[in-house]
């Protein structure tokens, strides 16, 4: 190693652990794909611990409403880093009109959380593997590194696991799956740094157009682009390093009730 | 400025002695706050009938709100001007201890917030002792709510004095003692008005004297297997380094088979390299074709740590049903996991007041701490934790769950 061990390089190492170590664990395991650069960062480092061959399928939960860019940034990427791409929906919510227009917190529930459900209850999945961090949101503190959720998908945040020196839960019978979190400790900028240092992809988005740019992506009808000039990575990571706003709050589901997230978050959303 | 590495810190403490408001004081000091955080805490704090109260910020569950106490392990980012830091917020309640300990077991070093008035509690020593055997080194001690006892010296002085009783008896020297209101703000990021006779640091001062852990790149070899991957047709082991360094063409030993081989080559996914070192995740061949497993720990010949299958150890139980002698566990230290009893409990211990409860008993109760000869059915290559603390600390499973962690004292 020529460079010296940085802060990266401290946070990279731990997540091709973790990555690692769910996959000795289960090998039934799945990888999230939003295509946000959280999980696209999550797949790089994916690539790294499996040296280019991720050994499980990499699912995209997709309700439908995600911006034109995403799909097309998925198709290329999953053509070529060679990836076993699953892409599952609520084909019955989707047949039956569901969208925002009805009711936003039905609408993620529907189109993401029941959509995962049906997905790892047909592929038969025993763990995930998610890009969710800390720092993202109050809630998201929470979260241990291997976290359980029971067969309603609910997740007992008071009565959690102990976690202690990179010993983690493995499953229990009565558990629909586990959630394995390998970015937890990253921050925003973080992600930025690693993906400037790394040459990651990420979907334009991000990259101010016209006067605005997306700091968290997702549906297109529920994400609102912030007031930024930040056109290149660099522009990015010095406007976090000066902004005040937090990341989500462009986000409907945050912002629409002080508790939707976590009503959300315990009924199984990522 | 380079991403440098952020101090990770714990606070920990007795339930209301004011570890929210301290970590809510260090956002606010430092302007980490950002301000639609800042109006939603003033919103909340409002709509449940307080003033602003920092602890909101921290305190992110809607019960946990309601109740006023913290549940979990919280981790909140600031900076100062010398360098990052990440505290990670321990609950102080009793039920909570088992998350006490995770966020602990990340930190490296401590604050132990103590109450001016109350003083010293039933977990201002339990979360000593468990600071104490997770061997967290760096302690700063702080008294808060200072206010409320006029700023007192005596009072500083007698409640210190009482800790530092406590601290010495189970070894952690602090490498501060610093009197505060975490509400008011004294000797937080300024220096207190209202202490004149206190001449020492700020407790921000005293942050950025802590040190990062420092690699175990001095230290022998251990590499323990994690796993083995076959791409391409050729078998990669992979691992982290818990210690030491390796190259291309070094001699290893493979414990407990006692193999012996050299390393062939060391992979990185888009990196040519040839060595490594501690903290590095990395995959690896070897000269002769080895078959390699999850839990081999890879070391150095004339370096290897003891293999046996008879120690002594400490070992805290966290699990509600308490533990019974002829239970059968699981214990996993590093990437090994193996069958094992308990076959002594030669003392057992009340984790707060430190008291003997039983001598040689068959059983611990939650939150006790054993005294333990730990038999296990299959060989285990093992350090003392003082040693090297990756191969000298191991959690305990049953039923899939953790229920124990506990550190090595004596190789038999
Ligand atoms: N007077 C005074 N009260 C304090 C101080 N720090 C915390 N408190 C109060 O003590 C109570 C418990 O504080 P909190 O931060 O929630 O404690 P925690 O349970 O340790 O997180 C709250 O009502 C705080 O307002 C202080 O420095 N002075």
């Amino acid at each position: 190693m020529s460079r010296s061990f940085d802060h990266l390089d401290k946070l990279e190492n731990q997540s091709i652990f973790i990555i690692r170590e769910a996959y000795s664990q289960f090998r039934d395991v799945a990888l999230l794909w939003s295509i946000g650069k959280d999980s696209t960062t999550l797949m790089w480092l994916a690539r790294k611990a499996f040296f280019g061959k991720i050994p499980f399928p990499v699912l995209h939960i997709d309700t439908t409403y995600k911006f034109k860019e995403i799909y097309d940034f998925r198709d290329k990427y999953a053509k070529e880093w060679g990836l076993n791409l699953i892409v599952a929906k609520n084909e019955d919510a989707v047949a039956s009109g569901m969208g925002p227009d009805k009711s936003k917190f039905e609408c993620c529930n529907q189109m993401k959380t029941i959509a995962l459900k049906q997905a790892i209850a047909r592929e038969k999945f025993k763990a995930l593997l998610l890009g969710i961090r800390r720092d993202e949101h109050g809630i998201r503190a929470k979260e241990r590194v291997f976290s359980p959720r029971d067969e309603d998908f609910e997740w007992d945040y008071k009565d959690q696991p102990p976690e202690l020196w990179d010993q983690y839960k493995t499953k229990a019978a009565e558990e629909e799956h586990l959630r394995v979190h390998p970015l937890l400790g990253w921050r925003e900028v973080d992600i930025w740094d690693y993906v400037k240092r790394e040459n990651i992809p990420v979907p334009e988005l991000y990259f101010a157009k016209n006067g605005k740019r997306f700091r968290s992506i997702g549906c297109e009808c529920c994400c609102g682009p912030v007031e930024s000039d930040a056109d290149t990575i660099d522009k990015i990571v010095q406007e976090l390093k000066t902004t005040q706003i937090s990341e989500r709050s462009g986000r409907a589901q945050d912002k629409e009730d002080d508790y939707m997230m976590q009503k959300l978050r315990s009924l199984g959303y990522m | 400025m380079k991403t440098q590495t952020p101090l990770n810190f714990v606070i920990v403490g007795h339930v209301d002695h004011g570890k929210s408001t301290l970590i809510g004081r260090l956002l606010y000091d430092t302007n980490s706050l950002a301000p639609d955080k800042l109006a939603e805490v003033k919103k909340i704090s409002a709509e449940h009938g307080r003033e602003t109260e920092f602890a909101f910020l921290l305190d992110h569950l809607e019960e946990e709100r309601k109740q006023g106490i913290t549940i979990d392990t919280t981790q909140v980012f600031f900076k100062t001007q010398k360098r990052r830091y990440v505290i990670i917020d321990a609950p102080g309640h009793v039920e909570f201890v088992k998350n006490m300990i995770t966020g602990a077991s990340q930190a490296e070093a401590a604050v132990l917030i103590v109450d001016a008035v109350e003083g010293v509690k039933e977990q201002t020593k339990r979360h000593s002792y468990m600071l104490s055997m997770l061997g967290l080194k760096q302690v700063v001690v702080v008294i808060n709510k200072m206010d409320l006892v006029d700023f007192a010296q005596e009072r500083f002085n007698e409640v210190c004095s009482d800790i530092e009783n406590f601290l010495d008896s189970i070894n952690i020297k602090p490498n501060y003692y610093i009197p505060i209101s975490g509400i008011k703000g004294d000797n937080i990021a300024n220096k207190s008005l209202n202490m004149d006779w206190y001449k020492g640091l700020t407790f921000m001062q005293s942050l950025d004297e802590l040190k990062n852990n420092p690699a175990n790149i001095e230290k022998d070899l251990i590499l323990p297997v994690q796993d083995v991957y076959k791409i391409d047709d050729k078998r990669i082991n992979v691992g982290r380094i818990e210690a030491g360094k390796i190259k291309t063409g070094d001699a290893i030993k493979i414990l407990p088979s006692n193999q012996e081989t050299a390393i062939k080559s060391v992979e990185k996914f888009l990196e040519e390299t040839d060595e490594a070192t501690s903290g590095e995740c990395i995959g690896f061949t070897t000269q002769d074709s080895v078959f390699l497993d999850r839990g081999d720990i890879i070391c150095r010949s004339g370096a290897e740590p003891v293999v046996t299958n008879r120690f002594r150890a400490n070992m805290f139980w966290m699990s509600r049903k308490s533990f019974s002698i002829e239970q059968k566990l699981i214990i996993r230290c590093a990437t090994q996991e193996i069958r094992c009893k308990v076959e002594t409990i030669e003392k057992r211990i009340n984790s707060s007041s430190l008291e003997l409860v039983e001598e040689n008993s068959d059983k611990l109760e939650n939150l006790e701490v054993g005294e333990v000869v730990i038999k296990t059915k299959k060989p285990i290559a093992i350090k003392k934790f003082s040693q090297v603390q990756e191969l000298g600390r191991f959690v305990m499973i049953l039923n899939e769950n953790i229920v124990a962690g506990g550190i090595i004292t004596e190789l038999d």
